[in-house]
């Protein structure tokens, strides 16, 4: 067996990381709609009020933020100076969410942009860091708030207008995890909660990073078919650079397609001779009843895909009922300014290998 | 070349993304606009009726109309309702000067903590400015004619 090998690349666009890289705890704070969602009851806080107790919704989206990195941290039993630094983001101007949130707990802090597709870009960032041995402890974090997202994009909430089918609607939720180079420690009751069942974990053993895919499409209500390319892409590129069919996978899980962008996804990849119909899930999709919640086309944000994996992936590899799954958030890069200027809506996708393993 | 291809490959993706995204029922929502707008009509009729038989003159009764169809509209706003029957209604409830004051208050009631001068004096009218702007312009672009066509004798 070759040990210590330091070429890790694979491909031309992926990483398969030959260090441990673990998933040691995970948290998912959201809002009331999403709590009353078929996910639930597993969720770790479902939080009542809109305002998360503050005055603005871009405070709001903070605390969110913050209370579920600081979940994440306890649960794996660190405390915030164990963390060596952070990879956050949210969907705001200047990603203010992100830094106002984390800011208050002293930690190194990277602020990202990804749109939908952060809590990847995050997940990815931090593996590698792992991996080269540049911190023990990495903080993951993203979020999203309905109402500041509507106030940033779109219009304000107390505006009567009509949304249409393919329009989606941002998840009110945070998702954030602790990412290390050992595995998570025994849980000690009433004090930590690492992501361990019996003794089943979760490793991050690759990585596929996206490339902006631009298929000139300009509806910023129809996201989904803005990234659906973006997920084709990624997804083609894990398959030839790790050499696997898409039956490798127990599941593919894109972040906010929803059912317009879904729909696309399997069709593009049907062209390329790729069938995932049967791995193939939506983070979007998962979080919403769409015919009781009048959600649309399905959920989106950067907080959907995080809340998921946290709430609802995560847990499922852990347990062992998924071996081997490739996680796909999804972003739409668009700013206000680029679409007034009439440009394209560009989408990316980034994709992470998560494996169970027993320790 | 090159060029003309892309474009090519993006119109059919334009196509196909249009035959597969679903779109709301146009019938039904012109039915909705229908009612929504003609309910908000019937109570400005009854609106001005009633000032009317309390004596006042066609104009008066008209302000006195619209000053409480605006109030209406605020109030409603403010208590969440509006954007309510904005989704049902659509244009319908939209087009009317409910809609107007809809389009001011919402504004105004998100901006607010963004302080009374940059948030609710800079960005009250994000949704009704283009709609004084170019009104205003338009008035005075109907009224320029009006006034050559008088010159002209076209126009009493």
């Amino acid at each position: 067996m070759k040990q210590e090998i330091t070429q890790q690349l694979t491909g031309s666009a992926s990483i398969a990381f030959t260090k441990p890289v673990y998933v040691i705890s995970c948290a998912s704070v959201v809002g009331k709609k999403e709590g009353e969602g078929p996910l639930g009851n597993d969720f770790d806080l479902i939080c009542e009020d809109p305002m998360f107790g503050s005055d603005t919704w871009e405070a709001a989206e903070s605390t969110m933020q913050k209370e579920a990195a600081a979940l994440s941290i306890g649960k794996a039993g660190l405390a915030p100076s164990d963390i060596r630094m952070a990879f956050a983001g949210d969907l705001l101007a200047q990603t203010s969410a992100s830094s106002f949130g984390i800011a208050g707990m002293g930690i190194p802090f990277y602020g990202l942009f990804g749109a939908c597709s952060t809590m990847g870009e995050s997940l990815s960032l931090a593996a590698m860091s792992v991996a080269a041995g540049y911190g023990d402890h990495i903080l993951c974090a993203t979020s999203s708030h309905f109402a500041s997202a509507e106030k940033e994009f779109r219009f304000p909430l107390g505006y009567g207008n009509q949304r249409p089918l393919s329009a989606t609607w941002t998840v009110t939720g945070s998702g954030a995890c602790v990412i290390g180079n050992k595995p998570p420690s025994e849980k000690i009751p009433g004090k930590t909660a690492p992501l361990l069942v019996k003794n089943g974990c979760v490793k991050v053993t690759g990585i596929t990073t996206g490339k902006l895919v631009d298929y000139g499409l300009k509806d910023s209500l129809n996201m989904g078919a803005c990234m659906a390319p973006a997920a084709c892409d990624t997804i083609y590129q894990n398959l030839c650079d790790f050499d696997r069919k898409p039956s490798d996978y127990d599941r593919i899980l894109t972040g906010d397609l929803g059912v317009v962008g879904k729909r696309i996804l399997l069709d593009l990849l049907n062209e390329k001779g790729i069938g995932i119909e049967k791995q193939h899930q939506d983070c979007g999709l998962l979080i919403y009843d769409g015919e009781t919640q009048d959600t649309h086309s399905g959920g989106s944000g950067c907080g959907c895909a995080a809340a998921v994996l946290a709430a609802y992936i995560l847990p499922r590899i852990a347990s062992g009922e998924w071996k081997r799954i490739l996680f796909v958030p999804t972003g739409a890069l668009l700013s206000k300014t680029s679409f007034n200027e009439g440009e394209p809506i560009p989408g990316i996708a980034h994709g992470v290998v998560l494996e169970h393993m027993e320790v | 070349m090159e060029n003309t291809r892309q474009k090519e490959k993006q119109k059919k993706y334009e196509k196909y993304v249009k035959e597969v995204t679903p779109t709301h029922c146009l019938p039904l929502n012109m039915l909705k606009a229908f009612f929504t707008g003609g309910i908000i009509c019937v109570i400005g009729q009854v609106i001005l009726n009633f000032a009317k038989a309390q004596g006042l003159d066609a104009d008066m009764a008209g302000t006195w109309c619209s000053v409480i169809l605006v109030l209406f509209s605020v109030i409603l706003t403010g208590l969440n309702i509006y954007p309510k029957i904005g989704k049902f209604g659509g244009a319908g409830s939209l087009v009317p000067i409910t809609g107007f004051a809809n389009s001011v208050a919402a504004p105004a009631i998100e901006y607010k903590a963004e302080g009374q001068v940059f948030g609710i004096g800079c960005k009250i009218f994000t949704i009704a400015g283009p709609v004084i702007l170019y009104g205003i312009m338009s008035s005075w672009i109907l009224g320029l004619i009006y006034f050559l066509l008088k010159i002209m004798g076209v126009m009493a």
